[in-house]
């Protein structure tokens, strides 16, 4: 496949991913409110600083903990993958054999539906951050361009991997009809692993130490740390990426070609 | 050279067996048994390029398991499978661009967007030009009398548009290889009618090999002079239409209608009387003697309307997948 070929195929794909996401826009709204757990917790953490073990307890001051939540927030709404809903449920009801009669890796589908989902979650996300500096004018800041690039980058890292994890999972409906089982399963070490709910500082050193061999901290502690300023090893975080995103290619590569000659095009 | 060439060509699937009740859930959870299913066993056959044959048994004969082999869906468990060249399971691009598989109760068109959006799509991914896409979505649109439809949301579609567009879909790449699997299913006398046309003309013009499954007698006694019969996954017949519905019914079918009514007994000197609806008699009569039979029931009695067909296929169709046996 030439490039001139992939980047059509591309934005073709995206435009009308873009187009069905914005039929369900209703939806996605409801999806990205739903997202505000960083809020929820940024609360929390607020009333155990403001008690006796004071505003350090956390290793963050108030304005540092209150624009770590935001940017974990703004790191969730864009990292967030659904791939093995989507797939576990095509594979079951038969739609993904159309997928796999055509010249086109069927993972290419999910990612470019996952791209204009958050094409089409970005102005609510907008809306909420906006509303978050009008209660909260003295968290406002504007990150340099760099810390904005790097933070973006970041973003679309901790995506990808996100991404291909779930999508290793999904590929497993090839062997369990239900792999979504298996998702769930991560989702309470991601959550509190990931820093969603507390920032990596609050765990002791021997979990945190355990936390970093693990892929959830670059899913949004990382990110929502290089986006908000607070200080962090840029080049560590880079290359334990890197590196993720290396092992979980590969694996979905693998569990892909071992997996479809199990398919039996169940439901059609 | 055969464009399909199947040599024992078998495929079994593992199923789970669960007894009803709560006895049976639990041992189900604890303990779960499964069975091997033949869902194709040993089928052989090819087919020459440009071929349409239909492919014709019973629900769960194994059509739709032998199409899925044959667009590489599934992986056969033994036999050797080559189409247009291709193992399919190994799905290479240049396979995938040669063929296309349509199921009738399965759809690729996005639901809550117009089928144009799907045709750009397909388009991008079969590496068509802007121009050339048009071009041909302009052709097969006039061809399957589709036009506004296209603009409106798939969702919104009548069955019959939306089967009609699934088609296009199937179709702008161009595939010399077209496995059908119910592609009538559910839709009206006029649209199953259009649907043929459109494959008999797709074929003429494309030169394309079409393999067809259908419940619909008429889509394959309109379209495939060859049929493929099979049952219990393995193959019973390979040939004509015509040829099978004489070796299935060695009688033929003659419809009358008298002047006055006749009883029974006196018209099984005649033949095989198959129902009498008053002045209206059908009577099987064997080939054979069917022209003497005639001659006789014309001379004997007074006859206002007289039709010999065959016996519809369908039923001795119905009558062979009932005996499970074919010679």
């Amino acid at each position: 496949m030439t490039i001139a070929k992939g980047l059509r195929i591309a934005r073709v794909l995206l435009s009308s991913q873009y187009a069905y996401m914005l039929e369900y826009r209703a939806e996605i709204a409801l999806w990205a409110l739903s997202g505000v757990v960083p809020f929820l917790m940024l609360a929390l953490w607020s009333q155990v600083d403001a008690g006796a073990a004071g505003p350090q307890a956390l290793g963050l001051n108030r304005l540092q903990l209150s624009r770590y939540f935001l940017s974990a927030f703004i790191v969730r709404q864009f990292t967030i993958a659904w791939v093995v809903w989507a797939f576990e449920e095509d594979a079951l009801q038969g739609r993904l054999s159309h997928a796999l009669l055509q010249p086109l890796h069927p993972l290419w589908r999910y990612l470019s539906a996952h791209l204009a989902e958050q094409a089409t979650r970005l102005p609510f996300v907008a809306v909420l951050v906006g509303l978050f500096f009008l209660l909260q004018p003295d968290t406002v800041w504007l990150p340099s361009l760099g810390q904005a690039l790097t933070a973006l980058l970041a973003i679309w890292m901790a995506f990808a991997i996100n991404f291909l994890l779930q999508s290793a999972i999904a590929i497993l409906c090839f062997w369990s009809e239900r792999a979504s089982a298996l998702e769930r399963l991560l989702y309470i070490p991601y959550l509190f692993l990931s820093g969603l709910v507390a920032p990596l500082e609050v765990f002791p050193p021997a979990v945190r130490a355990f936390a970093l061999w693990t892929p959830f901290p670059y899913m949004i502690a990382f990110p929502a740390q290089l986006l908000s300023g607070n200080p962090l090893t840029i080049s560590g975080g880079f290359v334990a990426m890197a590196g993720w995103i290396a092992l979980l290619l590969p694996l979905v590569g693998l569990l892909w070609r071992a997996g479809v000659r199990r398919y039996s095009a169940m439901g059609a | 050279m055969p464009i399909v060439c199947a040599e024992r060509l078998s495929k079994t699937y593992r199923v789970a067996q669960k007894q009803p009740g709560l006895g049976g859930t639990l041992r189900h959870f604890f303990w779960r048994q499964s069975r091997a299913v033949e869902a194709v066993r040993e089928l052989s056959f090819s087919i020459e390029p440009g071929e349409m044959v239909g492919f014709l048994g019973a629900n769960g004969a194994g059509k739709t398991t032998t199409l899925k082999m044959l667009s590489g869906l599934i992986h056969p468990t033994g036999g050797s499978l080559l189409v247009a060249g291709h193992r399919p399971q190994r799905r290479q691009a240049s396979f995938l661009r040669s063929i296309t598989l349509v199921m009738g109760q399965k759809q690729q068109l996005i639901w809550d967007l117009p089928p144009m959006e799907s045709f750009r799509v397909n388009a991008a991914v079969y590496g068509l030009d802007d121009t050339e896409a048009k071009r041909r979505i302009n052709a097969l649109a006039e061809m399957l009398e589709l036009g506004e439809e296209l603009t409106r949301p798939v969702r919104k579609l009548s069955l019959g548009e939306r089967m009609k567009a699934e088609l296009l879909a199937a179709l702008l790449h161009r595939p010399s290889l077209l496995f059908l699997d119910e592609p009538t299913l559910g839709l009206d006398v006029n649209a199953q009618a259009r649907v043929r046309t459109f494959l008999a003309d797709y074929n003429r013009r494309h030169g394309a090999t079409v393999l067809l499954t259908s419940h619909y007698m008429a889509d394959i006694t309109a379209l495939c002079p060859r049929v493929l019969l099979i049952h219990q996954g393995g193959l019973f017949y390979d040939g004509s239409l015509e040829a099978l519905t004489q070796r299935l019914s060695p009688c033929r079918l003659v419809r009358l209608e008298l002047k006055t009514p006749v009883p029974a007994q006196a018209l099984a000197a005649y033949g095989q009387v198959e129902a009498i609806d008053g002045r209206e008699v059908r009577l099987l009569i064997e080939r054979d003697q069917l022209t003497g039979s005639v001659a006789r029931l014309l001379g004997d009695l007074e006859v206002l309307d007289l039709e010999v067909a065959d016996p519809p296929i369908e039923d001795l169709i119905g009558q062979l997948f009932q005996q499970g046996v074919v010679q």
